[in-house]
């Protein structure tokens, strides 16, 4: 029963970090039906800025809850301008293209980000920038409180970690369908060039997709970092492959989707490394995407949409 | 045509090919059948230039977008590691040493071969049934979890791979798989599946609409595809006479991609001048490895924003002799 418990705690904690990377891939599919294969590398350049955010402001030496804070703020502010400047340099050129152009450039802009970050330093300092393919150490950006009810081990983390994620996703949630925003941006994903003639701004809605996204990966990944504090330039590849199955595991283009499908994934790759194959743990995303995609391509709350000429 | 007159036409490539390749094999080869350094930049690059032009099928006849290929070359090489390691000691009765050893390892490859297909029948069915993005992220994913995967089994040698393969790929093998590669590729493209693939590219819906089964030839197309990888990692392993997850990573299928994308996606002779264009200026390129990744992604990125057909387009090689033909006549 412990041993459950456990794997519950472990799995709630890792899917709902899966949810809101999922959300980026989900949200920006909605606008634009395009993978963002660079989702996952915003979120490891989170990762980074954050810890350079932390190096300045010396929260190795007094960690403190007011710095974790400004951590965690700073780093979604620079991975939502990170976002905003991908979507207006890489993908805005090319939207009236063919849609493997479009694709071809995510990957080449995922790639930028995976190898940019592993050159040699041009910046000196305690961490480089680049920083290089060596992993770094992410400070803890408040004290660590373990706690034992019941034999389940859980840190202060991990209640920081969910209470800030669901929130997240509520905000998420309220934005999308409650405000003018977020019927805009609901608009756009059913029809942009109606929506367009209906005088909402499209350029606008999607800058501000992507912004919010690119945010959401950047607050993922620094509720990670807090807990696994080994962090390399290629951090961003499994759980950008994994949260991509999530959202597709809930119907892409989905919100509710996104988070359902993160949670499920998180709690199976838990359950199913805990009780049966440890080794395979990265297989699972894997091979839940080929089921989905057999069984129900559309997701669990997705709609099959004819495609028309 | 009659019977013999297409037997003829198929077998023409190799029947000039052979002769000459084994005359360059005595050309660049080394005393005593030691190899130069030439030779083997030779052969790696007769390697990139079979996995740049199947890799066309998918990518460039069929529009979709695989950046998988190193999974099911891993797929090839280590089916024909596994086969060339066990029977290292074994002979076929009744024919010399040297012949028998050889047969083998054609039997290896076309093993590794088949190996690499029905990974590519279990990749391609789910994913080809949606439109081209989903095969990208599932050939990624796939790509991981096949290292991961061979990473994780004893059988497998893990991370330090397969060591002592016997030396079999020559100029000659190598020679041969490309001849056999391009001549797939040129004849795919004339038939009647090939013009589906092109219909499939250019609007899969009208195609759908005019009776084309867009999902089973992109299946078949996808299976083709991973078969000549997988012939290239069968071939890449007795070179190197290693056969470890390193060689498989996603730096290859990267390097695969940015082949096909500067080439032209839809064109053979594309495929097959950048790959050989790629592999030179690597190799004169050692020293900056470390900038090898991003100078691919810049190049990406750059090619799709200003030239996003390639070097070539779809146009051909054989096309284009023709027409320059009537141009100098007239």
């Amino acid at each position: 029963m412990t041993e459950f418990l456990q794997h519950l705690v472990n799995g709630l904690s890792v899917g709902t970090i899966y949810a809101l990377i999922a959300l980026g891939y989900t949200m920006v599919y909605g606008v634009l039906k395009l993978i963002n294969f660079a989702h996952g590398d915003v979120y490891m350049v989170g990762a980074f800025a954050g810890l350079y955010i932390a190096r300045g402001l010396g929260v190795d030496q007094e960690p403190s809850l007011a710095k974790a804070g400004v951590v965690f703020v700073g780093a979604i502010v620079i991975c939502a301008a990170l976002g905003v400047a991908i979507e207006r340099f890489a993908y805005r050129p090319l939207r009236q293209r063919a849609r493997l152009t479009a694709l071809i450039t995510a990957i080449g802009v995922s790639f930028l980000l995976e190898y940019g970050f592993q050159l040699p330093p041009i910046i000196d300092g305690e961490v480089p920038f680049p920083p290089g393919p060596t992993p770094r150490f992410f400070p803890e950006p408040f004290t660590r409180v373990d706690f034992e009810p019941f034999g389940v081990h859980i840190s202060n983390y991990d209640i920081v970690s969910l209470i800030v994620a669901v929130g997240f996703m509520f905000a998420l949630q309220f934005i999308v369908y409650r405000t003018k925003f977020g019927t805009a941006m609901r608009a756009v994903s059913f029809d942009s060039s109606v929506a367009g003639l209906m005088g909402i701004n499209v350029n606008r809605v999607i800058v501000w997709t992507f912004a919010l996204g690119s945010g959401l990966a950047a607050a993922a990944a620094i509720l990670v970092a807090g807990s696994r504090p080994s962090i390399n330039p290629l951090l961003g590849l499994l759980p950008g492959i994994k949260a991509f199955v999530a959202a597709v595991f809930g119907g892409i283009g989905n919100v509710q989707g996104a988070m359902v499908g993160g949670l499920i994934l998180g709690l199976s790759e838990e359950y199913v490394a805990g009780y049966l194959l440890s080794s395979y743990r990265d297989g699972i995303a894997f091979a839940l995407l080929i089921i989905v995609l057999l069984w129900r391509p559309e997701g669990l709350f997705g709609r099959v949409r004819a495609e028309k000429v | 045509m009659d019977l013999p007159k297409i037997i003829l036409r198929s077998a023409a490539p190799l029947l000039i090919g052979i002769p000459l390749l084994w005359i360059f094999q005595g050309a660049v080869g080394g005393p005593g059948g030691s190899e130069t350094a030439m030779a083997v930049i030779l052969m790696m690059a007769g390697i990139n230039v079979i996995l740049a032009v199947s890799l066309n099928v998918v990518n460039g006849f069929t529009g979709q977008f695989s950046i998988g290929h190193a999974g099911f070359m891993a797929v090839g090489a280590y089916t024909a590691a596994k086969i060339t390691v066990a029977t290292n000691s074994l002979e076929i009765v009744g024919i010399p040493t040297s012949v028998s050893d050889q047969l083998i390892f054609l039997f290896a490859m076309v093993a590794g071969m088949v190996m690499a297909a029905l990974m590519g029948l279990l990749v391609g069915m789910p994913s080809l049934r949606l439109r081209g993005d989903y095969l990208a992220i599932v050939t990624l994913g796939f790509n991981e979890i096949i290292r991961v995967l061979i990473e994780n089994t004893e059988f497998l040698g893990q991370a330090t791979g397969i060591s002592g393969l016997p030396k079999r790929t020559n100029i000659v093998w190598v020679g041969v798989a490309v001849i056999v590669t391009i001549a797939m590729a040129k004849r795919l493209l004339g038939s009647t599946h090939g013009r589906a693939l092109l219909a499939i590219r250019e609007d899969e819906v009208a195609a759908e609409a005019m009776g084309v089964d867009t999902t089973g030839y992109k299946v078949r197309a996808f299976v083709i595809s991973s078969a000549f990888a997988g012939l290239a990692g069968a071939l890449l392993v007795h070179q190197i006479q290693l056969c470890t997850p390193r060689s498989f990573t996603f730096i290859k299928s990267i390097e695969v991609v940015v082949m096909v994308v500067l080439g032209g996606m839809g064109s053979v002779t594309g495929s097959v001048v950048a790959a050989l264009v790629l592999s030179f200026a690597l190799e004169g390129l050692r020293d900056v490895q470390q900038y090898r990744m991003v100078m691919y992604s810049v190049l990406l990125i750059a090619l799709m924003l200003t030239r996003p057909t390639g070097i070539f387009g779809t146009r051909e090689i054989w096309d284009m002799i023709p027409k320059l033909r009537k141009k100098v006549s007239s």
